[in-house]
């Protein structure tokens, strides 16, 4: 009956091509690829310049170097030995910083529109003239520790996470946290951080990213002028990883810690990533995320969980894909007071079991895919966050063209896709099912 | 996917909110056929809206007992309004593809929506069902409370909410800016459907609200639209609140929890964001402890001494009180050396920046403006935020000019003003190696 109230509203279509943000594309003869996106709102830019590296490109033995890496790129360089990139940017109003994933580096700069050449002087720079010095790998090997420490370590769930996604692969090395494990972190020398520079940051690794007051044509000349004569590298390896056996045995985690206050349980299953000319399973299994948890009590999990049964306090699904190999399809809930994780797991079991039996309520697939297609417009709003989406895309073994085609693609799956993928992803001999909760016995404080 | 940032971001400057350059001249003020008043920047590049209402009053107002109840209340709102139940509320809203965020702070309580131009009709009659007509359904009261109560189980283990409380406590002895805005696990047990009708009523007013609207939408448009969304809610029953003294003196407190990595929070007196030096005194905490890699905080504990990953200090400018704070966190072996180090540093800069110090926050701020807000959300809550803080439209044409003005002497005088080393308060919660208590 109510339901009712709702279905009148549903007339929001794909967004119109004048909606979608004007996009372009070059490659230098070095092999650094470009995109300009052009908002003219105001007089801003935001450069990034993102490398196809991550921690899953890490040499065995080695996890944390990119992201130690990262840290690096900000001091002395043989042009500036003091250090100042942050500086500089700063004494130009601009804001900066860097970011780390399984799959890719990003360096970028928020900054007045008319400064765009200086930063990019600024990021080849230090593309291949980094000095590296023993003080400097030591300061920031401290900081690097008292990262992990401020964001791992004092975290239970965080701890917990690092452990199931240990089980989850058991030979990609998605498996290895990106900040890296201590003690490698602790043992990485100057040798190991030379070599990792040399071979990946090269023009031929890069994406540079600029989206702003600016045109295809000004960013492409400044790109030439200022990245153009870098060399690339010439030892460039292909980017496979060792990939994920078939996976035949359903694994269990369990994380005990005294400063858990709200016990939870997360399952994760190995799942496809979006996949260049191929992200129809993808596009379904964000689908499938949004209709089990991406919206509290409106999705399967919390209408079940926390609506009708009143035994969960929350829960969710999540689903991202943008990753370069298979990574993860998750699930969570934290049950109510006085409900026991295993019961909250067989509450979560049956949502699950009764969702493949139901199929998909077409209204409820309306809705998730409007709040998708809405994101489109919402997404043009956010310069550093459209930026983003065209870095990930194409650090991911994406294409523009694939990230054009994204919505289309999401418009087009029906609800037979929707069960085909939950069908074939939520199995549980591909499934880590981790708790998180104090140890028996001990109440938190 | 996992990002790791290099820096954390510190707390949001929103006293000293700014524009992008084009939007500087841009904001018009609208009346309402109904007499309610908001600033506009018209943005008509992206067919969508974003509308920041800010409702003076907040969980300050809580009653005795009753901690928590603003917040309850707030939490409600999209749990079941008028016609609809909390799933089919939060279905429609899904189906209109429009944002809705409810929020509750000490002084004030505010509702940011973003929506679609296409569906902005139906969108503000959705959220004027939440703001005029919530349930509370004894059942959508009972999942709101006890989701309330996991989080404040969760706060009583996590070492920032349990130094939080510390320094409350430390800071406004009995004022009501001592109690946490989510209350007592006893309060939120406790609280019924009358005390958030009440609760409601105290809260959202049709002349107690503070708005910014940018986006897809003009003048004319805008005016009847705010009668209709707000013209149903009641006038704000009076209230008053004692300023609150705050008690900060030096010290350190460490609080014995179990973890790796210790926190410390700290800071003391602060400026009220009427006081003539609040603009100099913003500068000088951007030179010691703001969000950049120069700061000689930054500089000194993560940049020199590798003791931190970020650290950053701020001006809280609230309705009743005004305090300068801190926060770090240090490895329990580092936490000794860099507490002394913060000491350090907080009696240095009483001493006075340099000329040079001064130049590049002065490049920084004024060249930094155009670039804190790019989204049409950001610029609804700056503006906003100007007319909370009392200041003119045309703020953002003089402001700049007003910091490049700013002379050493100024600086260093609101410096020596600002940061007292003999009230600095420190709480530190975690298990640091060498450092004791110190009254």
């Amino acid at each position: 009956m109510r339901l009712s109230l709702v279905l009148g509203f549903l007339a929001l279509a794909l967004p119109a091509t004048a909606q979608a943000p004007l996009v372009s594309t070059f490659t230098l003869e070095n092999g650094l690829q470009g995109v300009v996106i052009e908002d003219h709102r105001a007089p801003v830019v935001t450069h990034m310049l993102w490398y196809r590296v991550g921690a899953a490109d890490e040499p065995p033995g080695k996890s944390g170097i990119a992201h130690f890496f990262e840290h690096l790129m900000f001091k002395a360089t043989t042009n500036r030995p003091d250090a100042d990139f942050s500086a500089v940017v700063e004494s130009n109003g601009g804001d900066d910083n860097a970011f780390t994933s399984q799959d890719y580096t990003g360096y970028y700069q928020r900054v007045a529109a008319d400064r765009l050449g200086l930063m990019m002087a600024m990021e080849a720079d230090r593309m291949r003239n980094l000095v590296l010095s023993p003080d400097d790998m030591e300061t920031e090997r401290a900081v690097v520790l008292e990262e992990r420490a401020l964001r791992t370590e004092s975290e239970p769930g965080a701890l917990m996470s690092e452990a199931r996604s240990a089980a989850l692969f058991q030979n990609h090395p998605y498996g290895i946290p990106v900040i890296g494990w201590r003690h490698e972190v602790e043992a990485l020398n100057h040798a190991d951080l030379l070599a990792f520079y040399q071979r990946y940051y090269a023009p031929n690794n890069a994406v540079l990213v600029v989206a702003g007051d600016v045109t295809p044509a000004e960013v492409e000349a400044l790109a030439r002028a200022h990245y153009g004569p870098l060399k690339p590298s010439e030892n460039l390896p292909a980017r496979v990883r060792p990939q994920e056996p078939p996976q035949l045995a359903e694994r269990r985690v369990i994380f005990e810690d005294q400063r858990v206050a709200s016990p939870y349980l997360v399952r994760i299953y190995l799942a496809q990533n979006r996949q260049s000319g191929n992200q129809e399973q993808a596009a379904a299994l964000s689908l499938l995320a949004d209709l089990l948890g991406s919206s509290g009590i409106a999705s399967e999990l919390g209408r079940n969980l926390q609506l009708e049964q009143e035994i969960a306090v929350s829960t969710g699904a999540w689903y991202s894909g943008d990753s370069l190999d298979p990574d993860e399809f998750g699930l969570f809930v934290v049950p109510s007071q006085g409900v026991s994780l295993a019961d909250a797991e067989a509450a979560m079991d049956e949502v699950l079991a009764n969702f493949a039996t139901e199929g998909v309520d077409p209204v409820q697939l309306a809705r998730v895919k409007s709040t998708r297609l809405a994101n489109e417009i919402y997404g043009m709003d956010d310069q550093f966050h459209l930026a983003q989406r065209y870095g990930v895309a194409l650090t991911t073994g994406l294409t523009l063209d694939d990230v054009a085609a994204w919505p289309q693609v999401l418009d087009a799956v029906s609800a037979e896709d929707i069960m085909q993928a939950a069908a074939e992803v939520l199995q549980m001999r591909r499934s880590v099912t981790a708790y998180l909760r104090a140890p028996a016995g001990e109440n938190a404080q | 996917m996992t990002s790791l940032f290099r820096t954390i971001l510190g707390a949001a400057f929103i006293a000293l909110a700014s524009l992008p350059a084009k939007a500087a001249t841009d904001i018009v003020e609208v009346t309402s056929p109904g007499g309610i008043t908001a600033w506009l920047v018209e943005e008509h590049a992206i067919p969508m809206l974003a509308i920041e209402l800010n409702f003076r009053g907040g969980a300050v107002l809580d009653p005795v007992g009753q901690e928590g109840v603003t917040t309850l209340m707030m939490g409600l709102l999209e749990e079941g309004a008028g016609e609809y139940d909390a799933s089919a509320f939060l279905q429609a809203t899904e189906t209109l593809a429009a944002r809705f965020r409810f929020n509750t702070g000490q002084d004030s309580v505010n509702v940011s929506a973003q929506m679609l131009t296409e569906n902005r009709t139906e969108s503000l009659a959705l959220l004027r069902v939440a703001l005029t007509q919530p349930r509370f359904d004894a059942v959508d009261v009972e999942r709101v409370r006890r989701q309330m109560l996991s989080g404040l189980d969760s706060d009583a283990t996590d070492p920032d909410a349990i130094a939080f409380e510390a320094f409350r406590n430390a800071a406004y002895g009995q004022h009501p800016y001592v109690r946490n805005t989510d209350g007592t696990r006893e309060s939120v047990t406790a609280l019924d459907q009358a005390a958030l009708r009440d609760a409601h009523a105290r809260a959202l007013s049709r002349d107690n609200v503070v708005i910014g609207v940018v986006g897809d939408i003009t003048a004319e448009e805008l005016g009847p639209l705010l009668d209709e969304l707000l013209g149903d809610l009641p006038l704000q029953p009076a209230f008053s609140v004692p300023r609150a003294d705050v008690l900060l003196t030096a010290a350190i407190n460490v609080i014995d929890f179990p973890t790796p990595q210790a926190v410390a929070l700290f800071g003391h007196q602060g400026l009220s964001r009427d006081d003539p030096d609040y603009l100099t005194a913003f500068v000088v905490n951007h030179i010691f402890g703001g969000r950049v890699v120069t700061s000689r905080l930054n500089q000194a504990l993560r940049e020199e001494r590798g003791l931190t990953y970020g650290v950053g200090t701020s001006l809280s400018p609230m309705d009743y009180a005004a305090l300068i704070t801190g926060r770090f966190s240090s490895t329990s072996d580092s936490m000794a050396e860099a507490i002394a180090v913060l000491r350090d540093e907080w009696a240095r800069i009483a001493d006075g920046v340099t000329e040079d110090e001064l130049n590049v926050a002065k490049t920084y701020l004024t060249g930094n403006y155009p670039l804190q807000f790019d989204s049409n959300g950001e610029i609804a809550r700056a503006i906003t935020g100007f007319q909370i803080a009392g200041l003119p439209r045309d703020y953002i044409e003089t402001r700049n000019e007003n910091v490049m003005a700013l002379t050493l002497d100024e600086v260093n005088r609101v410096a020596k003003r600002l940061f007292d080393p003999s009230r600095l308060n420190i709480i530190v919660v975690g298990q640091p190696v060498g450092l004791e208590s110190q009254r």
